[in-house]
């Protein structure tokens, strides 16, 4: 087990950030997805994204976008995580691909080995109890884009231990990123709130109450938040978005968090946000 | 490649873009916050698609970008030089 060696599973938007963050700051990462296409898709972004490191500032071009590359292990045997002391799991936010993937994971890494669910709505102790170490799974939610963003919400679970929190302010320390400390309830601090707004947000959609670009500037201009709920769907994923609602509307059981059907609607339709082209907005270049 | 045909097109493209009525040709628009900088790598995409050029990772700089009159100016320097 080599401290220095990050396992990052799960080559979607969150993977790809987390793996593009760690190689940025000399971590050597191991990154794992199930799909051939999502982890040439991963390379492909990250490339991309580091030619563009030093755009605004050309003083933060510190190394070549080549140098930063070579410490990404790209792959889609889970067996290459084995010798990583921690990994940050990016997987969809749906339990039972979450619980299929730790049982997996269990078996493959080494006991001391934390364990960091990067979730928006997960509960972290569910999570820590389909494995043998609940004292070493800890939450990170990150914010997307990962490597500009410089603040992640920290979640303790209920067995988390002193150590494993403190493993994980100092690899978040390297990552050069702030955090705020909660503790573990379903969508946390973050979520809870902003999944509501958004799903309000869209049912003011369905009831032709206000236009998408109306209902974002309401929150711009009155309230100067520098975006508005929907824009914020369509960078997160609407699919991501539909999924959080179900996490949270399961876990409670409250009819608060049901998911409006229009969301419903547009995730079966393929509209999820800027990574598929289309959401409440268009991405397409012509 | 000629300045005004190039000028015209990326002004073609940036308006699509830019919620922004009145863009003169030496307004910087990353400074002016009508875009991000997700829409700077769509940008550079579109230069090099339409002008049919490889911008290197040298090129990748603000100064060449931010402008109607620097991206003219750069995808004329950059066809003029054999490139196209």
């Amino acid at each position: 087990m080599n401290i220095d060696v990050i396992g990052v599973i799960g080559a979607g938007v969150m993977g790809t950030g987390v793996a593009q963050n760690l190689a940025q700051v000399g971590y050597s990462v191991v990154l794992v997805d199930r799909s051939e296409r999502a982890v040439a898709a991963a390379r492909n972004n990250i490339t991309q994204a580091l030619r563009f490191q030093s755009f605004f500032n050309k003083s933060e071009r510190k190394e070549t976008a080549a140098e930063t590359l070579a410490r990404i292990d790209f792959g889609t045997d889970p067996g290459n995580l084995s010798h990583a002391g921690c990994l940050i799991e990016n997987v969809t936010e749906n339990w039972e691909i979450k619980r299929e993937v730790y049982t997996q994971l269990e078996a493959i890494c080494g006991p001391e080995c934390i364990f960091i669910v990067n979730t928006s709505a997960i509960s972290i102790t569910q999570v820590g109890s389909v494995t043998k170490r609940p004292d070493k799974v800890i939450g990170i939610h990150f914010m997307n884009p990962v490597p500009k963003k410089d603040t992640v919400e920290l979640i303790r679970g209920y067995h988390t231990s002193d150590k494993t929190l403190e493993h994980a302010k100092q690899l978040l320390q390297r990552m050069q990123k702030n955090w705020v400390l909660v503790n573990d309830s379903p969508g946390f601090v973050s979520n809870r709130v902003l999944m509501l707004t958004i799903n309000e947000a869209i049912f003011l959609l369905q009831e032709n109450i206000a236009s998408p670009e109306d209902v974002d500037r309401v929150f711009k201009s009155c309230f100067g938040h520098p975006m508005g709920p929907l824009e914020t769907a369509d960078l997160i994923g609407v699919d991501t978005i539909l999924y959080s609602l179900e996490v949270l509307y399961n876990s409670f059981n409250d009819p608060k968090f049901r998911p409006c059907p229009l969301l419903k609607k547009m995730v079966d339709a393929g509209l999820w946000g800027r990574k598929s082209g289309r959401g409440f907005y268009s991405y397409e270049a012509n | 490649m000629d300045a005004n045909s190039v000028k015209e097109r990326v002004r073609k493209f940036l308006l699509k873009h830019i919620k922004c009525s009145n863009l003169a040709d030496d307004d910087d628009f990353f400074s002016k916050s009508f875009v991000n900088s997700l829409f700077a790598m769509a940008l550079v995409l579109y230069v090099q698609d339409e002008f049919q050029l490889q911008v290197s990772d040298a090129d990748l700089v603000i100064e060449n970008f931010c402008s109607v009159n620097a991206i003219t100016r750069f995808v004329v320097k950059k066809t003029s030089n054999g490139a196209l």
